[in-house]
Formats: C-alpha cells, structure tokens, sequence
C-alpha cells in the first residue's frame, strides 16, 4: 500500500473518531444515498411492474384484441380466426348480475365472465388461487375473483345468491382465481377497484348460456395474434365481421381497460422518476464541494508537505477524488439498499392495487448501476473546484497559513444598511457578501428540501381537490343506476316511485369512436338532459356548464388529443345500435380531472341513435332514511346491471390511496428533512470550523455564549428565513411541473398547494434547522479559548 | 501508562497594582501563560483564589467571567485575532457597543495612532497596524486590566516598537495595570516589574529602578 493510500485511510479511520466529522461526512452521503435510493426506488419498481405485467400476460395468455357484440353465432370464430394474422380465438360470454352477498346489505355487481366446457382457457387464462375451475355440467359453480373473495370472506364451498337475467339463483364458491384481464379490476363506470361493491365471477359457458339467452352463441371476442401482427388491421376486419351482430368496436390490448390503468400508471411513474433523484443529487454535489474544500483548506499545510516530498499534482488530486469516492461509494451503498427495500415496498403497495398472481422484483444491475454511476458522478463533479485546489496548491504556498479572508469596501459592504446593523450583524452581513455563491447554493439548497415538502405535502391537498371537484362539486346523485339494456324513458318514472327515490335524472351512454383529420380516439359519448341537476357537465374551474341544444362538448384532454377546439368539427362513429357515422361541432370545451369525457344533450343523442327515447341508466337522489329499502328493491329489479354510490367511490378512494399517499408522503418528507439535514448541518459545521477562532476571540473580549451563538447561527438562521419563500416558490414549481407530468388520459392532478402546506413545509424546514443549530451550540460551548490566544490558525 | 498530572502553576503569590505595567518573563511551559488566562477569568485555579479588587473570581461562575472580561479586562493576542469581516473602526467598536464606559472607536484608534486607516479591513493593514488596532480594541473599553500574550511575538523590531509604544501610551493616559508576556528579555526594560518564571513558579521579582522607552530598546 501506498503512503498516501494509507493517509486516506487513517485520515477516513481519523474522522470516524471525530463524531463531528464524521457526522458531516454522514450527512452528504445521507443525502447522496436519499437521491440513488430515490432512484432505484423509482427504476425498480418500473422494471418489476413491467416485468411482472409482462411475465403474467405472456404466461396466462392475454389477449391481445377484444370485442364486444350484441349476439354472433358461434360459427363466426371460424371466419374470425381466418382474418390474417389470427393465431388463436376464444369467443365467450360476459354478462352482469346482481349479486346479493350474506351480511351486506348493497347490492353488488358481478360481472361474469364464461369458461370453455373443456380443457384451459385458450386465452386470459386463469391463475388458480384456492380451490379449482367450475366443472361442466354444474350449473352453479363459480369461480370468484380472489379480491373480490377476500372483501366478503368467501370461500370455496360458501354460496350465495344472484339474479340472473331476473332469475334467482344460488351460486355455489369451488374457486378463486386471478385473471390478466382483471389485473386491475373497476366496475363500469368506476375509477378504482371496489372489491366490496363490484367482483369478476367466472361460470361455465353453458350455465352462463342457459341463464341469458345464448346458447350457440357468444358476446364477447378475444384474439391472440401471431407474433409481430398488426393489431389495427385485425381490429379493423374484426369490425367489419362483428357490425351486423351488434359490435360496438374492437379495440387494441392497449385500449382494454385494466391494461390501460396498469400502463398508464408506469408512464407515471416513469414520468416522475428522475426528477427527485435529480434534486437530491444536485444537492449532493453542493454539499461535497462544501465539505472538501474544507478539508482541502484544513489540510493545507499536509498537501503542501507531500507536495515537498515529491508527490505531484495527479497523485494529490486522486488521492482527495478517492476521498470523495468513499463517501460517495458509502452513499451509494446505503442507497442500494434503502432504494432495493423501497422498491420492493413500493413494488407490493402496487401489487395491492393491480392483482398479480406473482411479484417479480428483481431489480436487475441497471438500476443500481445507474444510480451508482450517476451519484458517484455527481459527487466527483461537486468536489471537482476543491479536488483541483487541491492539486494545485504550490507547496511553498501551502506551508504557509492562508492569507486572512479580504474584505473590501464595497457599495453593499458598507452602504447605509450595512451601517444600520450592529457589529455582530455587520459580520453576519458581511460574510454573506463575502462568499455570495456559497450563502446562495446553502440557501438554494435549503430551498430544495423545502421545495421537495412543499411538493410532498401538496400531493394531500391536490387529491382531496380532485375527490372534492369530481365528486363533491361535479356530482350530487346519491347512486348511479345502470341498465344492462336500454331502457324506454319512461321506466325513469318507476324508479322515481321507488322507496326513498327524491330525485331520477336520466342519462343515457354509446361508444363511439372521435375522429379528427388522421387522430382518432375512442371514447364513450354521454348524453345528459338539458337542465341536468344531479349529474350536469361539470367544469373544474367554471362550476355547472350549461347544456346546449346540439353539438359536442369536449373535455379539454380530449379536444388536445383530438387537436380541435371550439366551432371544429369531429367525425363521430358510434359503434353501436344503427352505427350512425356524422360530423359534429365542438361547442364547449371543459375541464375534468378524470378521463377525457365527451357530452351530448340526450334527446340530440337519441335522434341520433334513431331509437326512440330511452336511457342507459339514471342518477338518483336517495333519502337517507329509506335506504335500507331502496337497496332491498334495486337488488330485485333484474334492468339493474351496476349500481353505484357516490359515497362508497368516495370512500374506497381515500382507503385505497389514503394510507398509501400518507406512507408515501411519509417517506418524502423524511428524505426531504435529510436533504435540509445535510445542507444545515454541513453549513453550521463548517462555519463553527472556519470561526472557530473568531469566536473564541469574541468569548474572550467578553461575548456571552448567547452573542456568539447569534454570530455563528444568525447567518444560517438568515439563509434559512431566505430558503423558506425561495423554497415555497421552487415548491410550486415542481408541483406544477409534476401536474404536468402526471397528466395522462386517465387523470391530471389539479395544481392546488394550500397555505397550510406551505406552513408545513416551512415548520419542517425550522425544526430541522433549530435541531442542527442546538447540536451546534453544544459544540459551542466547548470551544478552547485558551488556544486563540497562542495559535495561528 | 496512565496520565501524569503536572501542575502548571504552584504556590504563585503575586499582586499587581493600579496604574503598574508588568513584564512575565520564562521559558515555555513555565507558567506565565496559565497565570495570565487566569487573570483574564479564561481558567480558574484548581485550588487557591484569585481577587480582583476583593472579589474572588474563583467563584464567579461562568457568566460572572464573561461579565468581568467584558467589563474590566482587555486582551491583546500575539496574533490579532482581529475580525476579517470588519473594519478597524468596527472591530473596536465590536468592543466598546458591549462595555459600560468605552472610549470612541476613532479615539482608541487615535491612541494608538491609527486615525488614517480607520475604514480598513485587516487584510488591508500590515502585521503591526493590526495588532495596533487590536490594542485600541483592548484598550476601548478603558479596562482596569490589559493582558498582552506576546504582543510583539509575530512582528519585526520596528513594528513591535510602534506597538510597545501604543502599549505604554494607553498605560500610562489611562492608567491601566498591564502584564505583558514575553519572550524578548531586552522589552522588560519597559516594565515597572518583572516576574520571572519557571518550572510553574514566579523564581524572581524584580523592579526596574529606571525603565527605558521602547525606542532605545534593541534586538
């Protein structure tokens, strides 16, 4: 070993001796080790959801176009499978029913999806979770969805009640089982999974066919194709096949539901994944130039001796890299394994709300490699100026003492504020002046982890405004109806008679598929009465937007990704009943936080459908105290498909993010105090270094402890007070860009940071600051002021 | 091998007086040091008591210490110690915002013959300006005691004279009992006394029957 190989290490061994220094050290490589485990958190969760995704689909065959149609024969699937590029076809049925569950007085929606008589699914296979499939010839046999299972405590040989198509039936639990195609699993209609309120139940295709009408028949399609086919053709001759059976559309894997939840969750993810690591790191590099230069100015008169020796300027240079490189290895040691363990918590919070059969994390080297590669960079650039300094320094020069710091009259030094202030301030000031770039990197610093809180914090606040504007100020039906079939309007009339029904509002829901120029986009038109109160079009800053006559309105999302605005046209093709093809024109454009919705007033709906005047299902207003009895009527009525309750959606919302968002918020308010740990700590520390002696000199003139510890603290306690509206503003700005980011179809996090936040954010960033400044003043009051007297510096 | 307790003073019986400028003289480690810091209330005794003018300062406490150095003593270090960030102005009103009857800075600065280099900051002075606005910062305040650890140690003959001579001049106009510690024999021709040490005792006592002026000093 070398003799400088062996200064670093017994210089490192040194400073584990000196808790103080080490503490120091600690705190860059804390927050070198927040930003790569922030990193690996975010790389590895990707790749685990992406990889378990891929493994499930690949393995339980998911299917990779679907359609749903009326009712084709099943002779169709010959000429289905003869489009090119087919490779396998499964026809089915899927149908809904209203389940009624032991000791849950809602009614629950199922949706039941057919087996094959025979032998494995061809394609969305199923995972077996207990028990086993329903066996041909059992009528009553069902497999139930294992969420679904686990909110009702059902197990294989339980049973309970459904109506099917109007017949009461008893259902009999042989199994539970996950499916590719209910990885995340809402009811129609719904946002998120309700395992209570809504279950995916499977049943043997002659059972299914004998309860609704289809025997030799099936309504619903799914295709797997050969390897590298293209899908848009498939689903294009798919359509032209399935139109005369009452098909509302092929669609793409892509565009199926559960899928598009799962994908649109890791572009999220992907989105926001460099941007903190990004902040940490940035600080990162700021702290480890503080804190080599430092030690570089410390160890003068040492470099300036080996230089005397002979060692030149590459081996003093590498020597205080690999210093660096330490403390960065030990950051990112720390941060592989905080960042590994984070994404596997993180990866299984997913798995709660996307069903896997199995969770692959397997964090492959990548993650790791680039967190290590980019932290350890990082910190070589930060230390870079002080390294170079180092290797520098002309031994002659660095024997000596360093000359005092010059000060010189400037117009600020010495301006008429500068002369308002007392000495102790004056010196406080004047430091600033002195080393402008450093009070701002501490202060921006500073900044950053209260910009980083601000931005954690307001994650609450952003969601309780989407709940709050989606189902508070958009929504004041009590429950949604919907109907498996049409329905005349009048039925809206029976419903308003039922028990506790204040109020029916109709409405009435196509799919259809919006075309503009080369753009198309599927999406579901809504036809709502003129003067709708329960349920009206709702714009998230406008309030109730008033239904017009004719023509389209548009959320903003859809009007973008369509590139049209008010007074263009769209070309409309609805994919269902007659298949009406028209233009029509966009008249109001307005934002919703969820989806990308499309309204039409319904009676212009139903002329266009050209079939007379009916409904798809209703929005009611309930009185509360006969609830009980409209649940028990709407579980008879066999027109009811799904059923639900604003409240229960509310609910579920804030169960199944609530605690999630708390943990995570949690997290990054933790990682954000490690951050202002790091910069406060650190800029406390070396100040009391390079003041040591100044204020011992005070304390010997006759400065009380209190004086000094305002000289020493004052400066960090301004950089703070600056950090904090620096920060708030920086805060804002992440949140909006983070709104930015998160903005997908699915659904735009509204920019909303209350004043409390700020407040939070702020009290955090002083807490951590009063705790460093306490710890500080400990330090104080051991200062040798016997020393000053005798030593140089 | 376990600690060795040497004690760095022993049985020191001294008294200094109003007005009195006294030189301690001694090799290093032999105790002149540890008497001045606890002159200067920077360290107490671990038996025996020091007074000043009756009080006992072994019992004064910490912020008792604090009081008596802000109050009654000025300190001159053999390296300034003077504040970077401030002028010379401002590091001797440092000082005198916190005393009870200073002088004005410029008039401290005059005393000791600064009054052109007022607004300077340390690194535009040299080494013996400095340490003269560091008298003027010691001497502000008017205090009863001035303690000068090697005053002259970093400094060439010349310099050192200009400072020596700041020293007696504040001495003498304000009366203040000075100890000056010293390694230069040749400056405790300046003194009314000298003690000399070693081995942590005071070994001799002597009176200068005529002091000379700094500027006849040579060395």
């Amino acid at each position: 070993m070398t003799s400088l190989n062996r200064k670093l290490l017994r210089d490192l061994w040194r400073l584990r001796a000196q808790v103080v220094a080490v503490a120091q050290v600690v705190a860059v490589a804390l927050v070198i080790a927040s930003g790569s485990a922030l990193l690996i958190m975010a790389l590895s969760t990707i790749e685990a959801l992406e990889e378990t995704t891929a493994a499930y689909y690949e393995r339980y065959r998911f299917a990779e176009v679907f359609a749903t149609v009326k009712r084709a024969p099943r002779s169709r699937a010959r000429a289905i499978a003869a489009i090119p590029e087919v490779r396998v076809v499964e026809t089915r049925i899927v149908e809904r029913a209203t389940l009624n569950l032991p000791g849950f007085r809602e009614p629950v929606t199922g949706q039941l999806v057919s087996l094959p008589e025979h032998g494995p699914s061809p394609l969305n296979a199923l995972a077996v979770r207990s028990g086993r499939l329903a066996e041909p010839g059992r009528p009553d046999e069902v497999v139930l969805s294992e969420p679904f299972a686990e909110a009702h405590d059902l197990k294989p040989g339980d049973s309970f009640a459904a109506v099917l198509r109007g017949r009461k039936r008893t259902l009999q639990v042989v199994g539970t089982a996950l499916s590719p195609e209910f990885v995340y699993a809402i009811p129609p209609g719904g946002l998120m999974p309700d395992d209570k309120r809504f279950g995916v139940l499977w049943m043997g295709r002659e059972a299914l066919a004998a309860a609704f009408d289809l025997e030799e028949s099936f309504n619903s399609v799914t295709l797997g194709l050969l390897r590298g086919g293209n899908a848009d053709e498939v689903v294009r001759r798919l359509d032209i096949l399935l139109t005369s059976y009452g098909g509302t559309g092929a669609y793409v894997r892509a565009d199926q539901i559960s899928n598009w939840f799962l994908q649109n969750e890791i572009t999220q993810l992907k989105n926001m994944s460099h941007l903190l690591p990004a902040i940490f790191l940035a600080v990162a590099a700021f702290l480890t130039n503080m804190v080599m230069a430092r030690i570089v100015a410390t160890e003068r008169r040492e470099i300036g001796l080996l230089k005397a020796f002979g060692y030149g300027d590459w081996a003093i240079g590498w020597h205080y890299a690999k210093m660096v490189l330490v403390i960065g290895t030990i950051g990112v040691l720390l941060g592989a394994g905080l960042g590994a363990w984070l994404g596997h918590w993180n990866t299984e919070l997913y798995a709660d709300f996307y069903r896997f059969p199995f969770l692959l994390y397997r964090p492959g080297p990548t993650s790791f490699a680039i967190a290590a590669v980019s932290s350890l960079a990082v910190a070589l650039i930060g230390s870079m100026a002080a390294v170079r300094r180092a290797a520098r320094l002309p031994p002659a020069e660095a024997m000596q003492p360093p000359a005092p710091p010059a000060y010189g009259r400037t117009r600020f030094s010495d301006g008429a504020f500068a002369r308002a202030l007392d000495e102790p301030s004056r010196m406080i000031y004047r430091r600033l002046l002195r080393w402008p770039v450093r009070a701002l990197l501490a202060s921006a610093g500073l900044a950053m982890s209260v910009a980083v809180l601000v931005l954690s914090l307001q994650w609450l606040d952003a969601i309780e405004d989407l709940v709050d504007s989606f189902y508070v100020r958009a929504q004041h039906q009590d429950a949604s109806v919907a109907f498996n079939e049409v329905q005349p309007l009048a039925a809206v009339e029976s419903f308003k008679r039922l028990p506790g029904v204040l109020a029916a509002e109709p409405y009435r829901q196509v799919a259809a598929r919006f075309a503009s120029g080369h753009l198309t986009h599927r999406q579901g038109i809504i036809g709502i009465p003129a003067g709708a109160a329960l349920s009206p079009v709702h714009d998230v800053e406008r309030g109730r937007i008033e239904m017009p006559e004719g023509g389209l309105l548009l959320s903003r999302k859809l009007a973008e990704m369509l590139r049209v605005g008010i007074g263009d046209s769209v070309l409309v093709e609805v994919l269902e009943g007659r298949r009406p093809k028209v233009r029509l024109p966009v008249v109001r454009i307005f934002e919703t936080y969820i989806g990308t919705p499309a309204y039409m007033e319904m009676t212009a709906l139903n002329r266009l459908m050209r079939d007379g005047r009916v409904v798809s299902g209703l929005h009611i207003a309930v009185d509360r105290a006969s609830r009980a009895a409209l649940l028990a009527a709407l579980k008879g009525i066999p027109a009811v498909s799904t059923i639900l309750f604003r409240r229960a959606a509310i609910d579920t919302f804030y169960e199944t993010m609530g605690q999630t968002m708390l943990v995570f918020v949690g997290f990054f308010v933790a990682f954000a105090a490690t951050l202002s740990l790091g910069v406060t700590y650190n800029s406390i520390r070396i100040a009391l270094s390079e003041r040591a002696r100044e204020l011992a000199t005070l304390r010997v003139l006759g400065f009380s402890r209190w004086e000094i510890s305002y000289i020493l603290l004052g400066e960090i306690g301004l950089l703070t007070w600056l950090a904090i509206p620096l920060g708030c503003l920086a805060g804002y700005g992440l949140a909006w860009h983070m709104s930015n980011a998160f903005e997908t179809e699915l659904f735009r996090v509204p920019l909303v940071v209350l004043d409390a936040t700020y407040g939070k954010a702020a009290l955090i960033a002083l807490t951590v600051t009063v705790a460093c400044a306490i710890f500080a003043r400990r330090r104080l009051d051991r200062l040798d002021l016997v020393a000053v007297l005798k030593t140089r510096e | 091998m376990g600690a060795v307790e040497v004690p760095a003073l022993r049985g020191v019986d001294v008294d200094f007086y109003e007005g009195e400028l006294v030189v301690l003289l001694g090799p290093s480690g032999s105790g002149k040091s540890t008497l001045l810091n606890i002159l200067g209330g920077l360290d107490v005794p671990t038996s025996g008591h020091v007074l000043f003018r009756e009080r006992d300062l072994t019992a004064a406490g910490e912020r008792g210490l604090d009081l008596y150095r802000r109050q009654h003593v000025g300190f001159v270090f053999q390296f300034y110690n003077l504040i970077p960030s401030l002028t010379a102005r401002e590091n001797v009103a440092l000082v005198t915002e916190i005393s009870r009857n200073p002088m004005p800075p410029e008039a401290a600065l005059e005393l000791v013959g600064l009054s052109t280099r007022l607004d300077h900051f340390p690194s535009q002075l040299s080494g013996g300006e400095q340490q003269r606005v560091a008298i003027a910062r010691a001497i502000a305040k008017q205090p009863e005691l001035l303690l000068c650890d090697e005053p002259t140690g970093a400094l060439d003959r010349e310099t050192g004279i200009l400072v020596l001579d700041a020293l007696l001049r504040a001495n003498q106009q304000l009366g203040t009992t000075t100890a000056l510690i010293t390694h230069n024999a040749v400056i405790a021709e300046i003194a009314h006394r000298v003690l000399f040490f070693a081995d942590g005792r005071i070994v001799e006592t002597r009176s200068n029957e005529t002091r000379r002026r700094p500027e006849q000093l040579v060395w």
